[in-house]
This record gives C-alpha cells, sequence and structure tokens, in this order.
C-alpha cells in the first residue's frame, strides 16, 4: 500500500510541476489565443513506458499549451484496469491487451482501441565481470525454469545462477514468460523458478545485477546501463548471436523485441487523437531513440 | 457548578465515543477483510490454497510460502531485537548514570522516526552485498537481510517502552535486593526485569507487531521468491512476506477477481497472526500480573 501512497505524491507532484510549466506559459499562450481551455489528459500504465510517456508529456507541453497530460506508472495491468474502469484516458501497456481485459472493458461500455507507439527489446543483463557472452533462448528459458542452476553449465564460472525478474504486475514479466520461458508455444506451461527474485521495480535490477556476480536479469533496454553486460541471443543453436540495438530490433533480427502499446477507451476524442499522432511525428519518435527504445517509423 | 457537571458530561462523552470508536474501526475492518477475504474458500480448493506453490496470474494460490516467510523475517527479527533491545533498554535503565540516558534515550527513539524506504534503500545499497560476501550466499537479498533491518526498526520501540517500564520499578525494590546481598546483576534479573515484566512483554510485542506488518522495507530488500521455508537455513535464502504480496500485487488485481479474494484472504491471515500474538501475550500479562500481587502484597 505505501508504494501506492508513493505513487499518489509522485503522481501529485508531477500535476504541480506540470501546472507551475503551465502557468509560466501562459502569458505567450492567452495573448496569442484567447479562448484557450485546459483540457486534461489522463494518462497511465506501464512502468517501461513511464519514463518516455512523461518526455512525451513535457514536450507535447510547449507545443500544446492547453492540454495537460499527467502521467503515472504503476504496471501495465494496472494502466488497462484503470482504463476498465474508466478513470484514465490513456492506458500505458508494454503487453497486448489480454482477452479477459478486452471483455472487461466491453461489459464496461468501454471499447479499448491499440495503438503501437514504439518498440521495445528486452536485455538479458549479467554481471560485468560474468564471463558468459552469448545465451539461447532455450538457454535462456532453462535459466529461468530452474533447469540450469549454476553459470558452469552454460561456459561459465562454478556460481550459483541467481535469477532475477520483475513483480508479476509487468508487463515485460509476462512478456518474458510468454515468449521467452515458453518461446511463444501456447501449449507450453514452462513457469519461473519459484527460487526466482522479484523485484518491484526495474531500480531494484539494475542495483543487484551491478554489484552481484551470480545474477541474471531481464530489463527494457531503455533501462540498461553502461556499468552492466548485455547478452547477445541467438533464436536457436544454428543461428546468429544478436545484441539488442536499434538496427537489430527494427530489422528483427533481435529475438526478444515487442511493440509498446498506448489504449484509448473508444475511438479518442480530438485532442487526445492530436496527441497520438503527434506521439508518431519525427519530433516525438526522436524522444523515443534518445530514451533507448526503438522508433516505430524512422 | 450546573455548567461544571455538564462540561464533565461532555467531556465523558467524547472520551467514551473516542474509546469505542476504536473498537469499532477494529470491528468494521475485520468485517471489510472478512468480506473480501473469505470467497477464496468457496473459489480455490483447499489443497491448492495450503499449497507451496504462489505464481498467481497462472492460478497458483498456495500461501503457504508467504505465511511461512512472514514468520521467517518476523522470527529473525525478534532473535535480533529482543535481546538488543532489551540489553539497550537495561543499560539505559539501570546502569548509565542519569546525564547519558538523558541523551540515549531521545536518540534511540530518533532511530523509531526514519521512514522504512529509506531504511530498504540503505539495505539495498549497503547491506545486501555485504550480507552476500561475508555469510558467501549467493545473493544477499534473504530473509536475514529483511530481518536485519526490521530488527533494527523494532528496536526503538523496544528500547523506549521497557526502558519506561524498567524505570517505574520503585527503587525500594532494588535497595531491599541490595541489602539482602544481591550483586547488580542479580538485582537486575531476578528482581527488577521480573517487577517490570508486563512492561516488557507489552514492549516485545509492539516490537514484533511492528516487524510482522511492515511492508516496504522486507519487500525491497528479501528477494520476494515464494519459498516454502525449511530449517532455519532458510533465513539465508530469498523470501516472500505476506505483507509485501499484497502491497506488490493489490495494485494490479481486478476488483473481484479471484486473485484480488485471494489477496484479502491473506490479510485475514495476518490479521489472525496479529490477533493470536497479541491475545497469547495479554494472557501471559494477565498471570504475572495476578502472580506478582499475590508475592508483594
Amino acid at each position: 500500500m505505501k508504494s501506492r501512497r508513493l505513487l499518489t505524491l509522485l503522481h501529485a507532484s508531477l500535476t504541480i510541476l506540470s501546472m507551475l510549466l503551465l502557468t509560466g506559459c501562459q502569458p505567450a499562450a492567452s495573448g496569442a489565443d484567447p479562448v484557450t481551455r485546459e483540457l486534461e489528459i489522463e494518462n497511465k500504465g506501464s512502468d517501461t513506458i513511464v519514463n518516455l510517456a512523461l518526455a512525451w508529456a513535457e514536450r507535447y507541453q510547449e507545443i500544446a499549451p492547453e492540454i495537460r497530460i499527467s502521467v503515472t506508472g504503476g504496471g501495465s495491468g494496472t494502466g488497462i484496469a484503470a482504463l476498465i474502469n474508466g478513470t484514465v484516458d490513456i492506458a500505458n501497456a508494454s503487453r497486448q491487451i489480454k482477452p479477459e481485459e478486452f471483455e472487461a472493458a466491453l461489459a464496461n461500455g468501454i471499447e479499448p482501441i491499440e495503438h503501437v507507439i514504439a518498440r521495445d527489446a528486452i536485455a538479458i543483463v549479467v554481471h560485468r565481470e560474468n564471463p558468459v557472452d552469448e545465451l539461447t533462448l532455450q538457454q535462456i528459458s532453462d535459466i529461468f525454469s530452474g533447469v540450469i542452476t549454476n553459470w558452469q553449465q552454460i561456459g561459465g564460472e562454478d556460481r550459483p545462477i541467481v535469477r532475477l525478474s520483475r513483480e508479476t504486475n509487468s508487463g515485460t514479466h509476462i512478456y518474458f514468460l510468454e515468449e521467452v520461458l515458453r518461446m511463444g508455444e501456447e501449449d507450453n506451461q514452462t513457469l519461473f523458478s519459484p527460487a526466482t527474485l522479484l523485484l518491484p521495480s526495474s531500480e531494484g535490477i539494475s542495483a543487484e545485477i551491478r554489484q552481484n556476480p551470480n545474477a541474471i536479469g531481464y530489463d527494457g533496454l531503455g533501462y540498461v546501463t553502461e556499468d552492466m553486460k548485455v547478452i547477445a541471443v541467438a533464436v536457436d543453436d544454428s543461428s546468429p548471436y544478436i545484441m539488442p540495438n536499434s538496427t537489430t530490433v527494427l530489422n528483427n533480427t533481435y529475438p526478444i523485441a515487442r511493440d509498446l502499446y498506448m489504449y484509448t477507451a473508444g475511438v479518442p476524442s480530438d485532442e487526445i487523437a492530436d496527441y497520438l499522432n503527434w506521439i508518431l511525428s519525427e519530433d516525438a519518435q526522436f524522444i523515443v531513440s534518445e530514451l533507448g527504445f526503438v522508433p516505430v517509423s524512422p | 457548578m450546573k455548567q461544571t457537571s455538564w462540561r464533565e458530561i461532555m467531556i465523558t462523552r467524547i472520551i467514551q465515543t473516542c474509546g469505542y470508536s476504536a473498537i469499532l474501526f477494529v470491528v468494521a475492518i475485520f468485517i471489510f477483510l472478512f468480506k473480501e477475504g473469505t470467497p477464496t474458500l468457496f473459489e480455490v480448493p483447499f489443497s491448492s490454497l495450503f499449497n507451496e506453490r504462489w505464481y498467481p496470474i497462472e492460478g497458483y494460490y498456495g500461501i503457504l510460502p508467504l505465511v511461512g516467510g512472514s514468520l521467517l523475517v518476523t522470527l529473525g527479527a525478534g532473535l535480533i531485537s529482543i535481546p538488543l533491545g532489551l540489553g539497550t533498554a537495561i543499560f539505559i535503565a539501570e546502569i548509565a548514570p542519569r546525564w547519558a540516558r538523558e541523551i540515549l534515550k531521545p536518540m534511540v527513539e530518533v532511530l523509531g522516526a526514519l521512514p522504512s524506504v529509506m531504511l530498504g534503500f540503505f539495505g539495498i545499497i549497503v547491506i545486501t552485498p555485504l550480507v552476500r560476501e561475508w555469510l558467501n550466499l549467493p545473493t544477499g537479498l534473504t530473509a536475514f537481510t529483511g530481518s536485519m533491518l526490521l530488527g533494527g526498526m523494532a528496536i526503538p520501540t523496544i528500547v523506549s517502552i521497557a526502558e519506561d517500564a524498567l524505570d517505574t520499578v520503585p527503587f525500594t525494590y532494588r535497595q531491599a535486593a541490595l541489602a539482602m546481598g544481591a550483586t547488580r546483576w542479580q538485582t537486575i534479573w531476578r528482581v527488577t526485569l521480573p517487577a517490570a515484566r508486563s512492561g516488557v512483554l507489552t514492549a516485545i510485542m509492539l516490537g514484533i507487531g511492528r516487524a510482522i506488518g511492515e511492508t516496504m522495507t522486507v519487500m525491497m530488500v528479501t528477494g520476494n521468491a515464494a519459498l516454502l521455508p525449511s530449517g532455519l537455513g532458510a533465513l539465508f535464502r530469498p523470501a516472500r512476506t505476506m505483507t509485501a504480496t499484497i502491497a506488490a500485487e493489490m495494485g494490479e488485481v481486478a476488483n473481484g477477481s479471484t486473485h484480488y479474494h485471494v489477496l484479502f484472504f491473506i490479510g485475514m491471515v495476518l490479521f489472525l497472526i496479529s490477533l493470536i500474538v497479541n491475545l497469547l501475550a495479554a494472557a501471559v500479562i494477565f498471570r504475572e500480573n495476578g502472580h506478582a500481587e499475590r508475592v508483594l502484597s
């Protein structure tokens, strides 16, 4: 509960910040257009997207000062749940909406509409001094499901493997479960090993990866910093090992890449549609690449 | 005169309302927990509820690792905070000179005001690497790390209340013991501490209560892996507590889903554990009081 209170606090401070920014821009804007109305767009969901959404909201403020966008995180599931309950205008998600969520929304009279806003690669990260450079999808699946338990089994030192994952409310967790652990197979029932550490934040994963040579984790490419080592991944042992970057994500050679989404409740209103169109503009997609994600349109 | 009595009545009423409302709130909270938690028993079969696998997004609702994780972390916190807390309280109340006491007690109490998020952050950055290196563990994110931080959080509560209790023991008791030829240690251990027993037990219970209910710190440092603890060795492996599970997962669940009900069921279990601990403590205190009164009258 405390973490939610923290989020509320964050939300409040962001709102105040955007109000301050607004009052800063107000004279020029009202001078140019006296009928300016304030419109608020509520934007909530995936923690993977939250930094990107914040950067967009900030930039958009300069272009359309009459629109106020408040951005909060909480996880893809949280954002979609809020969309179903009708409390947000745009839900951010790092995974596609589930059929049961879609039906729950329809039952509430809301039809979620999907917009692809960027692409993201999931990087497999280890400690800087880990000698392992490359893994196949099958090996990664075996590591996280608990079949492989020592680095020696995959060409590393004689060390136990410590698996790090995001919490189950993270879209990244579900994507990783479906596309990596289960390798995209519908009838595959592989689960994370119960010994997998579920950390509440990307920062928790980064902190442990930086200091623990036994650890292996995964996170969005945007969260990988210089002081971690990224593993090259191959679909199987006869395919080439590929490092994640914007080129390999765009030409679909890096195997663990996904689309990032925004969902709106029904056909978006003019203001929201304008915002979503702007997100696909060159200006906004430049911010995408600056934050370590991959633009959808070059 | 008339006005005074009217005022008296008002004040009595206000105090009464305050007293009853505390009971009312507890009952209301329990009814709410019960209403949201009991559907679990109809939705999840008993055998899978009391199972060792917790992975709610795939329908595994085994709560045993969570109950075990909470008990394990709390037990560790107790093992650390009770001896340290009581030792500090005894030192401050019985051994330290008066002026040292005036400095020490407020300092210990300031420790209790540290926000738990800060402690958790300190745990991740400083304690976790040390625990891993010193104890040669695969990871420093373990139940023991959580216990250390929670123990640290419980110590100020224990020290403050236990010291107050020791302080209220009449000075004549100590004089009498010393006059009988008891050493200082014998006086503390056989006379002062037993005489202050009910206050000391309250101190321990409140300290443990703080530890079992703490959420943020444990979520940050225990690793949150739902492993069923098997023996004391489990202290040095990751653990997932009930509180961290509720905090991490409540934000995401759909209202009224099975997962939602199970999270409230976990809340009920937590509530019941706290209740049992408190009732046990109350029973011990009542019995001791009767015993002490007979001895001293």
